[in-house]
Formats: structure tokens, sequence, C-alpha cells
């Protein structure tokens, strides 16, 4: 194997979504449950809400986040073992 | 469509991201092959998710969901039928040849096996269709931002242009590389909430189906056309896109597809910038695995808006209508996205949509950059200078390479019949290629002459057939018939695929015939670039998810279940 690229792209994957995940998540927490309401016209049978929306997806990009880095600190420590 | 402080945030938050990659690698590009070939350090799993990345651009987030709409599922047969089998075959049978030769382009590979006019021919069309093919990217993304939010087109396209520009000129390959790897988990990260509440609006797949049978019963076709793939392929007729299965299979399947998946540098450059050949040719086959599940990421959200249109008086959705009164099925992503994300969610899907776009861009001008620099600048202008020289060239060269593709997009702003026309042309020089490429990989006879007239002739068949034959309901000009139209097709698409076959087939012809005329090569100057004299790659005491053919395999079949669930 040739020389690696200094950079290991999962720091930069993981850091951002940890940080995208948190932005949503933190704003759907702030958002007042009765002021965000149905945010589509007249959808038949969905209501979802603007607040859980944006948190609950805000988690899942936060929890991606989060394995992607932990994934990159344990290719550091392989990569420093002979 | 009003934004809210939280989605500047994230879009905010996303260029700060892209251009420190940029910055961050900027002290690693030493030699003019980290900055082409990102030093050949690539692991697999980043090679394949770039390689597919770099065709996510616009054509396909927003020219997937629009077709997805117009013609409904049929639409997977780009995947399951095109692109899979086709990324698969590179991966196993044509990479080592790409990767093992050491060639850095494609067309350098052309050199090496046949001959330096078969490369120049490659090198110059190549070049100028990136320029192109990345100005109307650009045009489209200047245009959407302006429908959309009202943002200016020229601000729009000079903004996404420096981005794109600064962060190839820092890091070369590799940032581009890396800022496709983050694109692709945006774009899926932010698209599948948009299929997930769209179905669930829609009533599930049950609630699609049923819309979309009503779809295509109005129209006059029958009941499945929407939601079924080959069971509707017996008759071009009884299809929305108007080809039948022998169209499907040997144009698209075969000829296209392999056309642009297997000799396109844009996504072959990625694969070539593996670390090793084990890597290079699993990167394709990694990438078959997400793409053969994005029909329901990018297809999907299409059925979906033309089901919830068909609807429209208890949905209240419907796509807008353009100038002359049809729909504009492009703007299909884009109206969803408002549908269905409240702020925040918006930022997201906006920032995938950006990502998609720069993507794309991104793709063509390091394609650009190492073409020009490698088989043009190297080439013809001045070879033998050092190689911080032509490092400092392709540095150069993305500048210009991004200046030039701005051009294009004003270009395509003002006539946009122009553009129509170019990509008609490169159209034609694309269509023979696999042909070219088959023959030179796999039969150690094929020439240079043999591949160059070969390839030249391929080109003017695919002009000819285009110019003597017409699409229903089109008019001689840019759709065809411009010589005389003598054969009409039930749709654009499939007087497309036939034009590819009829270029393919005499490509494939005069090349064997015109070989077999000319002076063949020593076969000693042919080993390591034809698969009879070269040694097969060693894979003793690999596990089998490691070697690219039982991998290869797997894929394939897996497409093949797609296919058959949704026959």
């Amino acid at each position: 194997m040739s020389q690696p690229a200094g950079l290991d792209v999962r720091w930069p994957l993981g850091l951002l979504f940890v940080l995208l995940g948190a932005l949503l998540l933190g704003y759907g927490l702030l958002l007042e449950p009765t002021q965000a309401t149905a945010f589509t016209g007249e959808p038949p049978g969905m209501q979802v809400a603007a607040d859980v929306i944006n948190m609950t997806w805000g988690a899942v990009l936060l929890l991606f986040g989060a394995v992607v880095l932990y994934l990159a600190r344990r290719g550091r420590r392989g990569s420093t073992q002979p | 469509m009003k934004l809210a402080a939280i989605d500047w945030a994230i879009l905010v938050l996303y260029f700060i991201f892209v251009l420190g990659i940029g910055y961050a690698l900027k002290r690693y590009m030493r030699s003019s092959e980290d900055y082409f070939l990102s030093g050949r350090s690539i692991p697999a799993w980043v090679a394949g998710l770039a390689f597919l990345s770099a065709n996510l651009g616009a054509q396909e987030v927003i020219g997937m969901a629009a077709s997805g709409a117009k013609y409904g599922l049929a639409t997977s047969h780009f995947y399951w039928v095109g692109a899979i089998p086709a990324m698969v075959f590179l991966g196993i049978f044509m990479m080592p040849f790409y990767y093992g030769s050491r060639a850095r382009s494609v067309p350098e590979y052309l050199k090496l096996r046949f001959d330096e006019k078969t490369r120049a021919f490659n090198a110059i069309s190549f070049a100028a269709m990136t320029i192109f093919s990345s100005g109307i990217s650009m045009y489209a993304m200047g245009l959407l931002l302006n429908l959309l939010l009202g943002w200016d087109f020229t601000v729009s396209v000079w903004v996404s242009a420096t981005v794109v520009l600064l962060y190839i000129f820092l890091g070369g390959l590799t940032s581009a590389i890396y800022n496709e790897v983050l694109q692709f988990f945006l774009i899926v990260f932010g698209f599948a909430p948009l299929v997930f509440l769209g179905l669930q609006d829609i009533g599930g797949w049950a609630g699609l189906t049923a819309a979309l049978n009503d779809v295509a019963t109005s129209r006059g076709y029958e009941a499945g056309a929407w939601t079924q793939t080959w069971s509707m392929s017996g008759d071009p007729s009884a299809n929305p896109m108007g080809v039948e299965w022998f169209g499907i299979a040997m144009g698209l399947g075969f000829v296209l597809a392999f056309g642009y998946w297997c000799t396109d540098f844009l996504v072959v450059q990625r694969a070539m910038a593996a670390n090793s050949m084990s890597a290079a040719r699993r990167a394709p086959i990694i990438a078959a695995v997400p793409k053969m599940l994005f029909p329901f990421l990018v297809i999907l959200p299409g059925m979906i808006a033309i089901g919830l249109m068909q609807n429209v008086d208890t949905t209240g959705f419907a796509l807008p209508a353009k100038a002359d009164g049809s729909i504009n099925y492009d703007l299909t992503i884009p109206m969803l996205l408002i549908e269905y994300f409240p702020n925040g969610m918006l930022g997201l899907g906006l920032t995938a949509l950006l990502a998609s776009f720069m993507s794309g861009m991104a793709g063509n001008v390091t394609a650009f950059n190492t073409v020009w620099t490698y088989d043009i600048y190297q080439s013809y202008i001045r070879s033998g200078a050092s190689d911080a020289h032509y490092l400092m060239v392709g540095r150069v060269t993305t500048i210009v390479g991004v200046s030039l593709s701005v051009a294009a997009a004003y270009v395509a702003n003002s006539f946009n019949n122009i553009m129509d026309m170019l990509q008609l042309l490169f159209a034609f020089v694309n269509a023979p290629l696999f042909a070219t490429f088959l023959l030179g990989m796999f039969w150690k006879r094929a020439t240079g002459h043999g591949a160059f007239f070969g390839l030249l002739s391929g080109t003017i068949a695919a002009a000819l057939h285009h110019g003597l034959s017409l699409p229903a309901g089109a008019t001689a000009g840019v759709k065809g018939g411009w010589l005389q139209a003598i054969e009409s097709y039930p749709s654009e698409m499939a007087q497309n695929f036939w034009t590819a076959i009829y270029a393919f087939t005499t490509c494939f012809v005069l090349t064997i015939v015109i070989s077999l005329l000319t002076r063949p090569r020593e076969e000693r100057e042919l080993v390591g670039l034809v698969y009879s004299l070269t040694e097969k790659p060693q894979e003793h005491g690999v596990p089998w998810y490691g070697r690219p053919g039982p991998l290869g395999a797997a894929v394939v079949g897996l497409s093949l279940v797609l296919s058959i669930m949704f026959w």
C-alpha cells in the first residue's frame, strides 16, 4: 500500500454530520410544539409536525456522525500499531 | 420558499467544510501525481463512493426524478440493466488494464494500446465535453435557484463556481474525492426523508400503486405502466418510454451504459486513484451496491409527485407548467422539498441539492484538468518539463476550466439550442467508444488504424442515423431528421438507444475489418494492455468479499432480484 493521503476522510465526514445533527436536533427542541404545526397544505392522513421531524432526523444525523468519528478514531489507533 | 436562519446555518456550515477540506489537503499536494491521481492512495470504499458521487450531478438527481414522473419505474432500467452490470464489468475485466498499465487517464490508455491519433481524438472531444457538461450543470443550477429562492442567476453561478474552483485548486483530485464522499452522504440523508414522508402521504406503496394506475389508464396505458418494468416492454406502445425490450437490453444496457461507465474518464478517474489494484477493481463494484438502491431515492420521488398530482383535488400538489403549457418535470425534487420539509430540514435538503450540483461540476473539472495537462499540454504543447511545471499547469488549468464552464453556462442561458446541439455532437462521439475499448482490451489483433477509423465511422454512423430518424411528434432539427426523416420512433429515448446501437455496430465491425487489413503490433508491446497477454491478478487467501469476481457476482445477483421483484 502506498502513502496514505494524510487526512482520513472520516474525520471531516463524521464532524460535519455531528454538527448538522446537533443543529437540527437543537432547532427542533427549541421550536414550540404549538407553533410548529403541520407544514404541508392539506395532506390526508399525515400531520408530521416540524419539531418532531427536525428532532428525529437531527438525532439520526448525530448518531451517524458519531459512528463515523468512532471508526476514524479506531482507524488511527490501528495504523499507529505495527 | 422562504429560508430561515437555521437553513442558512446549515448551508454555511457545509460550505465551511467543503473549503476546509481543500485547505487541509493543500500541504499534501507535492507532485502532479498527488494532484491529478491522489498519489494513488485512496482506499477502496472512498474511491467507490466518489465514483458514484461524481455521477450524482444535477442530471442524475433532477433528471432521474423527472424521468420517474414521466416514465415511472421503468426508469430503473438505467440502474438495474444499465449501470450495475457495466460497473461490475469495469471492475472485474477492465480495471486491470486501466490501473495495471499505469496510464494516468483514459485517453492515455488509448495511446499506449493504439496510437497517438486515437488518443488525440478522445482527449480533445472529452475535454470539450467536460467543459460544456459542467457549464450546463451550472446553468441548470442557476435557473433552479432563481426559480425557487429568487436568487440571482449570476450570483448563484459565480458563488458555486468559486467554491468548486477553490477546493480543487487547493487539494486537487483528493479534495474532489473527499468532498464527493461528503456529498454522497448528504444526498442520501437529505433525500431519504423526502421519500419516506411522500410515501406516508400517498398511502404507502399500495396508495402509490393505486394513484399511478390512475395515471396510466388516464393516459391510455395498461394499469401497471408506471409501477412495472419488464412486463410492459413487449411493445413500444405499451409503456410511456416508448421502447421495447431489445432497445432496452442492447441500446441502454449494452451500448450506452457500458460506453459511459466503462470509458468515461470522469468516473474511471476515481477508481484509478485507488491505493492498489485490488482496491481499484473493487471501487466500481462497491459503488454498485448503493447505486442499486438509488432508484428508491431518486426515481420514487418522481413517481410520488405524479401520483399526488393525479389527485390534485385532495392533495393540493401539482408540478408547475412550463411556458409552453407542458409539465415542468425538472421541478419534481424542489417542489417536493417545499411540500414536505419544514425550515431546518429544508436547509438540509437544499444543501443536498447544491452538493449534487457541485459534485457534478467538480467531477468534470478534475477530469478536464488531468486530460488537458497530461494528454494535450504534455503531449502536444510542451513535453519534458519538470513535474513542478505540470503541477502548476494543473492548477492554472483548474482556473481556466472553471472559467470556461461559467462562460458555457452563460452561453446556455442565452442560446439554449446551441447547447442541445453540442450535447448531441458529444453523444455521437461517445456512442461507439465502448466498441473500441472492448476490442482494444480483449482482441490483441486490433490495430491503431482500425481503432481510429472505426471510431470515426461509428461517430459518423451515429450522426447519420440521427439525421435520418425522428421521434414521434418532433419537428426536424435538433431532435433529428435534419437530413431526411425516413425512420420514425415512438419516443426520443427509443431514437437515442437505436442511434447508439448503430454507432456501436459500425465501429465494432469496421475496427475488425480495418485491423485485419493493417499491420498488427508486436505482442511484447501489448503486455499489460490486452487480456490474453496479461497475467491475471493473484487472489490466493483473500476472502470472497475482498475479491472483485465473487463480489461482482453478488451485486449482479442482487440487482437481478430487484428486477424480478418489480418485473
